[in-house]
């Protein structure tokens, strides 16, 4: 199939302004995205600047506004798009060049949350119990791949970004509902604050935008309800 | 700019984080990574990570080993297996107790499933030894880890592209890596370095691995002057999705599924009589390409199918949800009701540099370590795997040779001094980047790695004769004519990938030369490397590993024993 690539551009070594970009070519249609910005940066313009790596959704380098939502590049197959492509970087992230942009903000949100299992008791000598049914309370939630394509989508992000972030939520959530971790009231504590998990006004664009799948909006909920029946 | 470290770890995947993890009480460490940490290829690995933990049924380590000796063609140095079945089971109890969420038995222990090439009482039948989180095993694994290294604030360079390794009066001084986000290059002053810098699978045109795995860690150590290890054996998983290469773990098989040729045939029945359909990886590969040689693909295509149609949704969406929606993405299919064409995929290098058990660097057939040096996983030969790895080691090895080499490393920085920094640290690196930037060839890059990867895939893959060899040995003089002229268009100093990509496929031509010369030398067939010109193995003139130098006049190879303690070599039948 033709397709057309619009990709917005910014070098800032030359660019003051950011600019469309279109590159018109033949793919397959089970061609990924992924693919066909490799094609136009090896065959048409070196200069193209994008993160990618393992090119099957998992690694999450490769997160991008693709026709308007976000998505993973390597997760989209060309005929699922149509024959006009409309790419550009990750809205809310500051860009640095092309599709590039600055990561370092949204490592810092998931950082805030103590995103690493805290215990306090004693190691078993084998492993911790837990039950299918308690392991199935956080499965979802353990599929994040940090790749930003929630956080860039969410207008509360957008308006403020000083908070924390559906991804960093999610991240919470992860250790908030797993039975064998023991930091919960610290995590609970950082999301009741100020830029914590109230900023969700429940706009549901991060469950659109997660190419892992993950109910994000009913993980915020979760947050939120353990917040509100929390005995303190 | 200069950095000062007691130790640095290159390479940000499991066994780099695992490393850092030894290494943080004991001194100042950095880790540095060409991605974010969390990009690494070991959150790709799906299947699982085998320890004889017994959970489900009985097992032994000394099992685990006999099956990992008997995979690896016997090629593996049985002492370093010892301690890798042995030091997997605390290991994996370690990142349990750092929080992975593993897939649980009803008992609420962690959750096993069959592997390939996994028996119990040395061959009789599958056991459950694989330990796994859905098939999702390696993400688990990368995310825990980083969160633990979160946790204990090791300090971390995300996207810094090592570009050369220091060596000061015999000793390992740091390395000289490019600043993506300036261009600038920074020199990493350090008593100790850990290479935990993946494999190479990018040589091939139809792989598994990420793009990044472009061997740079072995090239840069290689150029060194420090040798590589059976580099001629590489594997390819049987199971990877039609021209794309992705992978579908031996999970699958695990579960249940079963590979079948045009005739709906379940031809492993042929090939394997007692593992069927998980027998080790060298060995179905070799079975699908000689039944797609014998008209028995589909369609007389280069394909067969694997069957998943009977596992039921309960097994798809529990135990298998990533491959199953890998399929739906990629192909269109709905595994619960069609079958999905596979072709085997580059994989997994076994060789790579050479260490010891303790994961320093060994440079010569004495194994004479070079001090401070230090490498683990992919990146290194222990030997562990031999001449073809078994599924769910690579995790294994990852976590208990990253673990070695970080508390090594450990002592080490205690025990010594910072080594001496020649003056100009950075010239040979600037040197390589200036060269690039002021080429003015007219040869693309990707013409140039297109060609290396088809050309590698038709002639040094899973079947590879004198013949084809020797014709690749003269696409690789021509390629890397090619390489002395590419094309650079971006010349910038921000982000510029564009010059990592050509400084990678440098490595990635310099690292098929090595494997060519090291496989037409091989004289036989062992495992993963099959010349169809020396159809047996023979023991008695390559039961040995083989180390290629680059030396003045071109690659030297040398060899160096096995290490065969408690079982001696027989035929390798399944």
């Amino acid at each position: 199939m033709q397709v057309t690539l619009r990709i917005r551009r910014f070098n800032p070594e030359k660019d003051a302004q950011p600019w469309w970009g279109e590159y018109k070519f033949e793919a397959e249609p089970t061609d990924r995205l992924l693919d066909a910005l490799n094609h136009v940066k090896w065959h048409l313009d070196g200069t193209l600047t994008y993160r990618r790596s393992c090119a099957h959704g998992v690694c999450g380098s490769d997160a991008m506004q693709i026709n308007g939502r976000n998505g993973l590049a390597c997760k989209m197959v060309l005929k699922n798009l149509g024959e006009k492509i409309t790419v550009e970087p990750l809205p809310g992230f500051r860009v640095i060049k092309d599709l590039l942009v600055d990561m370092d903000v949204f490592f810092a949100r998931y950082r805030a949350i103590k995103p690493y299992f805290i215990t306090h008791s004693p190691e078993p000598e084998k492993e911790r119990l837990q039950s299918v049914e308690d392991r199935e309370k956080f499965d979802d939630t353990t599929k994040c791949i940090l790749c930003g394509a929630c956080t860039s989508s969410c207008p509360s992000y957008w308006v403020n970004p000083e908070y924390v972030g559906p991804a960093a939520i999610v991240n919470a959530h992860r250790f908030i509902f797993d039975s064998r971790d023991e930091g919960k009231e610290e995590r609970l504590a950082v999301l009741n604050a100020t830029e914590g998990v109230w900023r969700c006004r429940t706009i549901f664009n991060c469950v659109e935008a997660c190419p892992r799948g993950i109910n994000v909006t009913r993980a915020i909920g979760e947050v939120k309800k353990a917040l509100l029946y929390r005995k303190t | 700019m200069v950095h000062r470290y007691d130790a640095l770890i290159i390479g940000a995947g499991g066994a780099g984080l695992m490393a850092a993890m030894q290494l943080y009480p004991h001194g100042q460490v950095a880790v540095i990574s060409k991605l974010y940490p969390t990009r690494s290829h070991t959150g790709a690995a799906q299947g699982g990570i085998g320890a004889a933990l017994g959970n489900l049924e009985e097992d032994h380590w000394e099992w685990h080993m006999f099956d990992t000796v008997k995979g690896s063609d016997y090629l593996a140095d049985q002492d370093a297996v010892e301690i890798l079945c042995r030091e997997a089971i605390e290991t994996v109890y370690d990142l349990e107790h750092w929080g992975l969420p593993f897939s649980r038995t009803p008992e609420g222990k962690i959750a096993q499933r069959p592997f390939g090439g996994h028996t119990r009482e040395f061959g009789k039948a599958p056991v459950r030894r694989s330990c796994y989180a859905a098939d999702r095993t390696g993400h688990m694994i990368l995310q825990t880890m980083y969160q633990q290294c979160l946790k204990n604030q090791v300090h971390f360079f995300d996207e810094y592209h090592v570009l050369d390794l220091l060596i000061e009066q015999g000793r390992c001084a740091g390395v000289v890596a490019f600043c993506l986000a300036t261009g600038e290059l920074h020199t990493f002053h350090a008593k100790a370095v850990i290479f935990a810098t993946g494999g190479f699978g990018r040589v091939y045109k139809v792989t598994s691995n990420a793009h990044a795995l472009t061997g740079d860690g072995m090239g840069v150590v290689y150029r060194r002057g420090i040798p590589l290890e059976d580099m001629e054996f590489f594997q390819f998983h049987p199971t990877g999705i039609y021209k794309m290469g992705i992978l579908l773990s031996e999970a699958a098989r695990g579960e249940g599924a079963i590979l079948r040729n045009r005739n709906g045939e379940r031809f492993m029945e042929r090939y394997a009589p007692t593992l069927l359909d998980l027998a080790p990886r060298d060995m179905v590969s070799r079975a699908i390409y000689r039944e797609i040689r014998e008209g028995r693909g589909i369609d007389g295509k280069n394909y067969v199918h694997l069957d998943m149609t009977h596992l039921g949704r309960e097994v798809l969406d529990v135990k298998l949800p990533d491959i199953t929606g890998f399929v739906r993405t990629y192909l269109g299919l709905e595994p619960a009701k069609e079958l999905i064409p596979v072709q085997p995929t580059a994989h997994y290098a076994m060789g790579g540099i050479p260490t010891d058990n303790d994961g320093r660097v060994v440079i010569d057939e004495k194994n004479t370590p070079l001090p401070g040096l230090y490498a683990a996983g992919e990146t290194a030969c222990v030997s562990v795997h031999g001449a073809n790895r078994l599924g769910t080691n690579s995790l294994v090895d990852i976590l208990v040779f990253g673990r070695r080499s970080g508390r090594h490393a450990a002592r080490f920085i205690k025990e010594n001094d910072l080594p001496p920094l020649s003056e100009n640290p950075e010239d040979r690196a600037r040197e390589t980047i200036n060269k690039l930037l002021n080429s003015k060839g007219s040869e693309r890059a990707a013409d140039i790695r297109e060609t290396l990867q088809t050309e590698m895939m038709d002639k040094a893959s899973v079947f590879r004769d004198a013949g084809t060899l020797t014709a690749m040995r003269e696409k690789l003089k021509e390629i890397r004519d090619r390489y002395e002229r590419v094309k650079i268009e971006d010349r910038g100093a921000k982000y510029n990938t564009e010059l990592m990509e050509v400084f990678e496929l440098g490595v990635l031509i310099d690292l098929s030369d090595v494997l060519v010369e090291c496989a037409l030398a091989r004289k036989e067939s062992r495992g993963a490397h099959f010349r169809e010109d020396f159809p047996k193995r023979d023991d008695a003139n390559f039961l040995k590993h083989s180390l290629a130098y680059l030396g003045p006049n071109g690659i030297e190879i040398a060899y160096k024993p096995v290490k065969i303690t408690k079982f001696q070599p027989m035929e390798r039948k399944y």
